[in-house]
């Protein structure tokens, strides 16, 4: 169930190479929600979730997190040190699967015992416990994923963002990794924010699901709501719904 | 043929007599080069990695510079210092011509673009995202160059291999600016040199396979480190 408001962009512009990609007067993520991101290529889905995540400066408009601004090197670092995000690639680093997913834990000082029973915990949760010390970047893609995704889940964010995390991953090891994903975000009630393409992925997760088309956020409703009754000719285009009643 | 026998013979001779005159030549040369090397890896790889992540205003006329340094013969290296470090030079005043220091100068601006030339590319070749990715996960600026840093490290270590490769073979620099004073700054290429042309071939030759031998056993060590890492 959702609770209050944990990260909220107001009139966010982004521009890029001299373009304005996203202008979004409006965002909100509520507490245990999972709020999913659609849209075509390039509507600005991921340049919303990467300033939400204060990885990317807008150009104007403000990102708060549970009412404060977040603005400022000091803030900003200290604010990401309570999020995570998982990229369409896993980015691993050239060591282990376990430096890899201490890697973030290390750096906001967690103690080291507690290191060692997350990064345990997490390894066995998404099954690659066995693959502790391998190199990481010898692994294959669903191992390399869910290596990502066990380093995200191990710093037990307060947001986790997440961008098109299952994608280029061959249909049987895409299910099995979307299952365990889902399983694990069922069991922790974190709070997600997370792009894709897959509107069953779209469905089976999201609490509420935002359109973005153009860099501006159309629709933000429920699953059902949005899929069913899209509120305008480009929403129903990319929902594919194939009639459109004109009144 | 007897010539190349007798210079084998004498070289042997000497490496194994423990020949005070080849000791303290082959320490020169080592200490010089690692502490260039040492130097030209803390300026190299910072300024590489920044380099490689930043964007600016002249960024590709300074990187044109460093390739070009890459290639810089070490005469006109020499050159230079010896300019600037002349009693009448710039920086005269520090009376460094014809000391160690003098050479070691000199051989860190043969071995620094390298350095920063392996470390750009190196850090260039990193996929844009594990930058992200590193911020994502919380560090701090410092904190994620030290991380890509350490991400680079088979490629930086070949840079190493390259960097000291460059300055403990090379002979123009070093008999500029060092002088090839004997006991002073007479290391084992200029001495090399100095035998050669004397005759005295059993020497030069013994030098000569000292200097294999060093660059040998370093590359070895780095080689061993880099595929270790490698394996892991």
């Amino acid at each position: 169930m959702s609770g209050g408001v944990v990260v909220e962009g107001r009139d966010l512009v982004v521009v890029l190479g001299g373009q304005k990609v996203l202008d979004v007067p409006s965002f909100t993520v509520r507490e245990g929600e999972v709020m999913m991101i659609i849209g075509p290529n390039g509507s600005g889905k991921t340049t919303l979730l990467l300033t939400l995540a204060l990885l990317l400066k807008p150009a104007s408009g403000t990102v708060l997190y549970r009412g404060q601004p977040i603005a400022g090197t000091k803030l900003v670092l200290h604010q990401r040190r309570k999020l995570a995000v998982v990229f369409q690639e896993p980015l691993l680093l050239n060591s282990s699967v376990t430096d890899n997913v201490t890697l973030g834990l290390k750096l906001r000082g967690v103690p080291h015992e507690e290191i060692k029973r997350r990064a345990e915990k997490w390894l066995d949760r998404f099954g690659i416990l066995p693959l502790a010390k391998r190199q990481a970047r010898l692994l294959s893609g669903g191992e390399a994923k869910r290596t990502s995704l066990a380093r995200a889940f191990a710093l037990e964010p307060e947001v986790l963002f997440l961008d098109e995390p299952f994608m280029a991953l061959d249909s049987p090891t895409r299910q099995g990794l979307f299952d365990d994903f889902e399983s694990v975000l069922r069991e922790t009630k974190t709070t997600v924010l997370m792009v894709t393409h897959d509107r069953d992925e779209a469905t089976i997760l999201g609490d509420r699901v935002a359109v973005i088309i153009e860099g501006e956020v159309r629709q933000v409703g429920t699953p059902e709501s949005v899929f069913d009754t899209p509120v305008d000719e480009a929403v129903a285009a990319f929902v594919k719904i194939r009639n459109v009643l004109r009144t | 043929m007897h010539l190349i026998y007798e210079g084998i013979r004498n070289a042997v001779h000497l490496l194994f007599s423990g020949d005070p005159e080849v000791i303290r030549i082959t320490l020169l040369s080592l200490g010089v080069s690692l502490l260039a090397t040492c130097i030209s890896l803390v300026i190299g790889i910072f300024s590489g990695t920044v380099l490689g992540l930043t964007r600016f205003w002249g960024r590709r006329f300074l990187v044109s510079l460093i390739n070009t340094g890459m290639g810089a013969p070490p005469v006109v290296v020499g050159l230079l210092v010896s300019v600037f470090l002349w009693r009448t030079g710039p920086l005269g005043i520090l009376r460094l011509m014809y000391t160690p220091w003098a050479i070691i100068i000199a051989q860190c601006i043969i071995s620094l673009p390298i350095i920063m030339g392996f470390t750009m590319a190196s850090i260039q070749a990193l996929d844009p995202k594990l930058r992200l990715q590193i911020q994502a996960l919380g560090a701090s600026r410092a904190q994620m160059l030290w991380i890509l840093v350490r991400d680079t490290r088979l490629p930086l270590l070949a840079a190493v291999m390259a960097g000291f490769g460059s300055i403990i073979s090379e002979v123009g620099a070093a008999m500029m600016v060092g002088g090839n004073i004997a006991g002073e700054t007479r290391v084992l290429t200029t001495a090399i040199v100095l035998y050669n042309s004397k005759g005295e071939f059993g020497m030069a030759i013994a030098l000569g396979i000292i200097l294999m031998a060093l660059v040998y056993a370093v590359n070895l060590i780095l080689t061993m480190v880099q595929q270790r890492s490698r394996a892991r």
